[in-house]
């Protein structure tokens, strides 16, 4: 009887040595004249088990990790006799860890095979597709508009109301364009979904492109994730030898072709216009708005711009449902939210779980705390145009609303965590440096305010004139926040402003008295 | 790695150039496919996509000069990559990099004198929940402590 293993091929566990102990496995079997069979599958977001490996038992799969090329050999006899073994996890989806998600976006990621077709039919591919076919435009309109959904790349502009923007519009030509330029640090749920699961995605676009009529579609992924790439490009030829791309999309009169184009290493491209542009082959310049892409977006064409988790997450509300999806959630933020929780933290990997958990949770009962064992001090969220948030904002909900109203963010998702060695003062020049390096330059606030900010900031470090050029770095994050043409320089000011507001100790002043904010 | 690179060839580029010409907007498809073939973007390929795609040298210029990723001269023999971006630094990136420098003798953004390395920063690879991490030459590296970073610098001078 052939055991069969599974082994991640995300790049994640790839970077701390997948490959070599999918190999080491290999030649553990042979040695003992053992026939198994190696699936290499995407990773269940448990990083810190990286790399796990799994076998399939009659009770499931059970789980190894973390794994190194020496345990192969032990690791193997384990599996082939069922017993006990010191990395030994247990069956997988009972471990606490996932079992307490709730994973509709991730149900297949690290389970099934990113190259197989069939696999992902045999895990409940495709019924989101099969059902849109049957209700068409109006149908699928109204199932994603009930479900709630809302930009995942980070605005959380609600997806039906856009689709059907660009169902409205008639032209000679639509498009559909998955923004996969997850250039946020802190993020990577949309790099595991493509290597992971890559066929969730194309089945959501497929099916926003039956919604508007679009025969057309590309994926923009961003040139730092070549198996990303890699995964893309082979399931979107499987895709289409299986008939599910092509001229006859699962066999109806709908055409739709998809085609990855790759970036070129220039953040500003994860903002959708400036991606267009680049799309378009020129440079990543970011365009005002209006004319809205969902009117005149990729070569002046109306076009449906989302998220790699915003079409990962439509499969599951065509399949079973709008509402399914919005019994998920809390107030305006319906259904659930791949959370990635990154940096200095015991637990980093990727959480799905619904809209209401709290930062505090996440961090210090999900997360474990630091990784380092030292106190957490300040949380990043949602990417570096996101704010700082202190221990004291720990019990904010995450929700678009309740981060706003405490200027912050929750972006793509990612949550960055830092000990209490961090020194503020120097994440906030970061912030300006890093706009400063990959602001796009059409307008000003953005590309002159950025150096400026950078300047002011060593002012305020070198306790040069400190009080009026803090006054001045305020002001200056007003005109930027408010003058910008995106989010680019338009949310620098968060990170800048909240490191200033709540760690002003940081900055050489006395800490913060309540009274001022 | 430039040594499998081939050697700048101008009816080559007109070749390749040919190839994706037709694809929509390609400008960015045309460059990539030239450094994937050359290492880099030899000056003379300009003028070529511009006379090929009916646009200006400038506007092909413009393009080639907002991106990152493409180079004007070969890169070092190795590319090592760092990832300098937040989640990065939490897990003690910063320290790595001024360690990865000093032991290569070049500040990041350079390459070294015997033209076997260039350091170079990345705004993110996405392995924020192995961080710190890396890339040489397209092979990813996670979890780098003082040990793991070493042994990659050497590698990379080999």
């Amino acid at each position: 009887m052939t055991t069969r293993i599974f082994v991640s091929r995300d790049a994640g566990a790839v970077a701390v040595g997948a490959d070599e102990v999918a190999r080491a496995l290999t030649q553990a079997a042979a040695k003992k004249g053992a026939s198994i069979e190696i699936v290499r599958t995407g990773s269940r977001g448990l990083y810190w088990l990286e790399p796990m490996v799994e076998v399939a038992t009659s009770k499931g799969r059970v789980a190894f990790g973390p794994v190194t090329e020496a345990d192969a050999v032990s690791v193997l006899d384990a599996m082939l006799a069922d017993g006990s073994h010191a990395l030994r996890l247990g069956v997988a989806e009972e471990i606490p860890w996932l079992k307490r998600q709730t994973r509709l976006t991730f149900a297949r990621c690290g389970v099934v095979d990113p190259r197989s077709v069939e696999d992902y039919k045999a895990h409940g591919g495709y019924k989101g597709l099969a059902r849109a076919l049957t209700l068409g435009t109006a149908g699928i309109l109204d199932d994603v508009t009930k479900s709630g959904l809302r930009g995942r790349g980070g605005a959380g502009f609600p997806t039906g109301i856009k689709w059907k923007t660009v169902a409205d519009a008639s032209a000679d030509q639509k498009y559909v364009v998955c923004n996969a330029d997850e250039g946020d640090s802190g993020t990577f749920a949309d790099r595991m979904i493509m290597e992971g699961d890559p066929f969730v995605l194309i089945e959501g676009m497929t099916i926003a492109a039956i919604c508007v009529g679009a025969t057309r579609g590309y994926i923009y992924i961003r040139s730092e994730y070549p198996h990303a790439i890699e995964a893309m490009n082979a399931a979107i030829a499987a895709a289409k030898r299986a008939g599910y791309l092509g001229a006859k999309v699962a066999g109806s009169a709908h055409a739709f072709e998809l085609e990855v184009r790759v970036g070129a290493g220039a953040y500003v491209c994860g903002e959708e216009t400036a991606m267009l542009d680049s799309l378009e082959g020129k440079r990543g310049m970011v365009r005002a708005k209006p004319p809205l892409p969902a009117l005149k977006g990729l070569f002046g064409k109306p076009s449906v711009v989302n998220n790699v988790l915003s079409f990962s997450a439509v499969p599951f509300i065509l399949d079973r449902g709008g509402q399914a999806y919005a019994d998920f959630g809390m107030g305006r933020s319906r259904g659930t939210m791949p959370i990635q929780l990154a940096g200095n933290i015991k637990h980093a990997g990727l959480f799905e779980v619904a809209f209401g958990v709290t930062l505090g949770e996440l961090v210090d009962d999900i997360g474990g705390g630091t990784r380092s064992g030292r106190p957490v001090r300040a949380v990043q969220v949602g990417g570096p145009l996101g704010a700082y948030f202190p221990r004291a904002l720990f019990d904010t909900p995450f929700d678009y609303e309740a981060f706003a109203a405490k200027d912050g963010l929750i972006g793509h998702g990612g949550i960055v965590v830092f000990d209490d060695t961090v020194d503020m003062a120097k994440q906030a020049r970061f912030a300006m440096e890093f706009c400063a390096i990959e602001s796009c330059g059409k307008c000003t606030p953005c590309r002159v305010g950025s150096t400026r900010g950078v300047e002011v900031i060593d002012r305020i470090i070198a306790n040069t004139n400190r009080a009026a050029n803090t006054t001045l770095l305020q002001d200056l994050c007003n005109t930027m926040k408010f003058g910008s043409l995106c989010a680019l320089g338009g949310f620098t000011p968060y990170p800048v402003m909240s490191a200033l507001t709540h760690f002003p100790e940081d900055f050489g002043a006395p800490p913060r008295l309540q009274a001022a904010e | 790695m430039t040594g499998t690179y081939e050697p700048w060839d101008a009816q080559r580029a007109t070749e390749i150039i040919a190839e994706y010409r037709s694809v929509e907007g390609p400008t960015v498809v045309i460059l990539h496919a030239l450094q994937h073939v050359f290492g880099y973007v030899p000056e003379p390929a300009i003028p070529m996509i511009a006379s090929a795609l009916n646009l200006s040298r400038a506007e092909v210029h413009g393009v080639f000069t907002f991106y990152h990723d493409f180079r004007k001269e070969p890169a070092g023999r190795h590319v090592l990559k760092l990832c300098r971006a937040e989640a990065c630094q939490s897990a003690g990136g910063n320290a790595l990099a001024a360690r990865a420098e000093a032991k290569l003798g070049v500040s990041i953004g350079n390459t070294t004198a015997d033209e076997r390395v260039t350091l170079e920063p990345v705004y993110c690879l996405g392995l924020c929940a192995t961080a710190p991490s890396a890339m040489l030459d397209g092979r990813v590296v996670g979890r780098l402590d003082e040990a793991r970073l070493d042994a990659l610098v050497a590698e990379a001078q080999r």
